[in-house]
């Protein structure tokens, strides 16, 4: 049987893994190493790596830790976090990663590396990130480096931009609900899931099971990604990862 | 020693790591004489089937590679693109396979409400429970697949593990001393472990 793909997001901020509210205010919940191996002693499904400063401080990725985490990963994991050139997706295959997600680089205008990427280790090997945020008067808009600058981008417009360039999956992280442990906002990821026929990850906001099931069967998302779901526990927030395949395997 | 052959086509470190923990050691080259030297073979591949096959043949190592294996009885095991290639060719291309299998490589048909390509976690049987490569894989065995064209055999050929994606389709395949898999053992915990350590350890 055929399982929906439920996937730990995590932050890399420095040499630590951090959580955000609304991609604000991070804490630190523990060293990133060891936070891999222990999600991939428990099996998860796969791992999403997101630099949440690369980007913001035009500062390419941190190589050898990237290599050093992959490491540990006996599943697949993508990394996302100041991808600007080919050069450096050639490298992070290399060190080990499936996946390279890009997104501020895109969401600027910088298409020809997903194409590049795509062109050279597959569509399958690049994911087309994209945060967005929910304005008063103009809906869903695509935001770059970590939520800091506004595209002016239309969440349909650019999701199949991507596609059309060679993404071969989306990430949809949604500012407005992340880390908020209050569910997915539905309506987002429907529509995200209706505009390109690529697997769509849908993340931000998962604080429950029933949360990452109502992604994948109200909203129509591929697999669903979460942080604090994975690396919180209790209504104080201890830091304490956390996954069930068992329990995951019926969304 | 086991050798994963290098003609540039994406994360070779994972297999090589998969190996390390099972014990073996093994060397990501495109040198001929390690090839040569090698006990089993190991053939990646990922991305575009043309690609893979024009990298492959621009290497130079399909005649070295043919002697060993197809020649020299040593064991090789495909892995996605490195299975399908096997056969005659795929619907992804144009580009002919190597040709040892008689097995063509389809494109997934139009489902409502699967999206291709199939990518993720799948469950798989096992319709020859005795053989070597499978030994302890228990029923809830389940591997990461990354795949939009899904290996159809022919005569000869055995499916050694099957999946289903909206269709039934061949998860492995095996005939003599080569094996193709599908999905990604490299990268699917100790389901892969065992796979890994079954190829390697195998006598066949």
């Amino acid at each position: 049987m055929y399982r929906p793909r439920v996937i730990p997001c995590l932050l890399l901020r420095g040499f630590g893994l951090v959580k955000t509210r609304k991609f604000k205010d991070p804490v630190y919940v523990g060293d990133p190493v060891n936070a891999v191996r222990i999600f991939s002693e428990k099996e998860a499904d796969e791992l999403m790596l997101l630099d949440i400063d690369a980007s913001k401080e035009g500062r390419a990725p941190n190589f050898e830790l990237i290599e050093e985490i992959a490491g540990e990963c006996l599943m697949p994991i993508g990394y996302g976090g100041g991808i600007t050139e080919f050069d450096q997706v050639r490298r992070l295959i290399r060190s080990g990663v499936e996946k390279v997600v890009i997104n501020s680089a895109a969401a600027l205008g910088n298409m020809d590396v997903i194409t590049k990427a795509a062109g050279a280790f597959g569509s399958q090997a690049v994911v087309g990130g994209v945060d967005i945020r929910k304005t008063l008067l103009k809906g869903y808009r695509v935001m770059a480096k970590s939520a800091s600058e506004e595209t002016g981008l239309k969440l349909e417009n650019h999701l199949k931009a991507l596609v059309a360039a060679g993404a071969g999956e989306i990430l949809l992280n949604n500012i407005d609900t992340d880390g908020t442990m209050a569910g997915f906002d539905l309506s987002l990821v429907r529509r995200a899931a209706a505009a390109v026929d690529v697997p769509v990850v849908a993340c931000g906001g998962a604080g429950s099971i029933e949360h990452l099931s109502q992604a994948v069967r109200e909203g129509g998302a591929t697999a669903v990604s979460a942080g604090s779901l994975f690396v919180f526990h209790g209504k104080h927030r201890a830091v304490l990862i956390n996954y069930n395949p068992d329990e995951l395997a019926g969304i | 020693m086991i050798a994963i052959i290098d003609y540039d086509i994406g994360n070779l470190a994972a297999v090589a790591n998969m190996l390390r923990r099972v014990g073996h050691d093994s060397v990501i080259t495109a040198d001929s004489d390690e090839i040569a030297a090698a006990d089993r073979i190991i053939l990646p591949g990922n991305g575009h089937f043309n690609t893979c096959m024009r990298n492959i043949r621009a290497s130079g190592l399909i005649p070295l590679i043919e002697e060993r294996v197809l020649g020299g009885g040593v064991p090789l095991l495909g892995i996605c693109v490195g299975a399908q290639m096997l056969g005659h060719g795929s619907e992804e291309g144009d580009e002919p396979g190597l040709g040892w299998f008689d097995m063509n490589v389809r494109r997934f048909p139009r489902i409502e409400g699967l999206r291709v390509p199939h990518m993720g976690w799948n469950e798989v049987a096992m319709p020859e429970p005795e053989h070597p490569l499978v030994a302890g894989l228990e029923d809830d065995t389940r591997f990461y697949f990354v795949h939009s064209y899904h290996l159809d055999p022919g005569q000869g050929v055995t499916t050694l593990m099957a999946a289903n994606y909206g269709i039934d389709f061949a998860a492995a395949v095996v005939r003599d001393n080569v094996c193709g898999v599908q999905f990604h053992p490299e990268k699917s915990h100790r389901f892969g472990k065992q796979l890994m350590s079954n190829f390697a350890e195998g006598s066949n």
